[in-house]
């Protein structure tokens, strides 16, 4: 009895997975309201976005230090830090990958690139790999820009720090920037959804 | 003649002067929208990239069991600039690709991603398979029994 009510449940799964060549799930869209999460920090302290009482809003950066296009952008990633925590939107860095499969992304490793680098944000590993998912974070670097609201963390901009890859100084378009910047002055973001090539999280 | 001459010279050319073209969006985008008879299988990979690296022997085994089939693997390498020399090249060489192999080099990625493909997030490694209008698109890694399920939908 019990297998004909699951038949149709059983065709449906099938069906969505016959076309599902996507491997993750879409995640959040611009305008949702994102999780929070209390993630180990670099420090061995945990970490969630309710204990920045005073920020407005969040760069979050689903980064690692494995990544070749990841690595191109750790300085980025500071400066925007330096900008735009004094702001109200500090950069927060989580490190997705299963550091059994990157044993280069390790806690381990994390502090050590921070302390060579001097990364004034903080740097959390997503140990359980159940943050990302929700996120729909699919690769690294991948951002999302949350600001502050009654109804929690809404999800303002997601995709990539900048146009150029390769070379800072050759950048025409800084999206994070621009789009922080209308935030902070209470404007509609112009780019609210960029892509990027990136390392696939590893699972 | 042209041609022969090419070919002539390509042969004299000691083996590790690979020559990798490279293309901006622009340039690459005839090569994976052609309009002939075969199966193209265009797969975007890196060195640097290990699940990229892990399947590519997946697509060097179709290219060379399904030539008479008429399928055509392209590798598509988004390796930087700086690692044509230091690192695609002898790749390419100690690992025997026979597959063509191209450099995609455009940095405006927010505009050929898409361009590419809606669905993509941008994440390698990414594969199409496209016989004329048919085209499938995968954001995934392979193993070789899934990427020869999905090939086997456009031998016909």
């Amino acid at each position: 009895m019990k297998i004909f009510k699951l038949l149709p449940v059983m065709v449906l799964v099938f069906t969505l997975s016959a076309f599902s060549i996507v491997d993750e799930d879409k995640g959040y869209s611009v305008g949702d309201v994102a999780t929070d999460f209390s993630l180990e920090n670099i420090d061995g302290k945990m970490v969630s976005l309710s204990d920045f009482k005073k920020a407005k809003g969040f760069i979050i950066t689903f980064t690692c230090n494995t990544c070749p296009y990841a690595v191109a952008y750790e300085d980025r990633i500071e400066a925007l830090n330096k900008k735009y925590a004094v702001k109200g939107y500090p950069v927060i860095a989580i490190m997705p990958n299963n550091t059994e499969i990157k044993p280069g992304d390790s806690m381990e490793n994390m502090q050590k690139r921070a302390k060579e680098k001097g990364f004034t944000f903080p740097y959390l590993m997503d140990k359980n790999q159940e943050i990302y998912p929700q996120y729909g974070a699919t690769k690294t670097p991948h951002i999302y820009i949350l600001q502050k609201s009654k109804n929690g963390n809404v999800v303002k901009y997601i995709g990539a720090i900048d146009d150029n890859y390769q070379d800072a100084e050759a950048v025409k378009e800084k999206y994070v920037e621009n789009a922080v910047d209308a935030l902070l002055k209470g404007e509609a973001i112009k780019v609210s959804e960029t892509k990027a090539i990136g390392c696939s999280i590893k699972v | 003649m042209k041609q022969l001459l090419a070919v002539l010279l390509f042969m004299l050319l000691p083996q590790q002067s690979y020559k990798v073209e490279v293309y901006d969006y622009d340039g690459l985008e005839p090569l994976i929208n052609q309009k002939d008879e075969k199966v193209h299988v265009v797969n975007f990979w890196a060195t640097w990239c290990g699940p990229c690296v892990k399947e590519l022997p997946y697509f060097e085994k179709i290219n060379d069991e399904y030539k008479d089939e008429n399928v055509e693997v392209l590798l598509v390498s988004l390796d930087f600039p700086s690692k044509y020399d230091s690192a695609l090249k002898p790749f390419i060489k100690k690992n025997n690709i026979k597959s063509k192999v191209v450099a995609l080099n455009d940095t405006n990625q927010n505009r050929w991603i898409s361009a590419i493909d809606e669905n993509w997030s941008g994440a390698l490694p990414a594969t199409i398979i496209y016989k004329g209008d048919k085209r499938m698109f995968y954001e995934k890694s392979f193993t070789q029994e899934e990427l020869e399920t999905e090939l086997k939908q456009f031998l016909k």
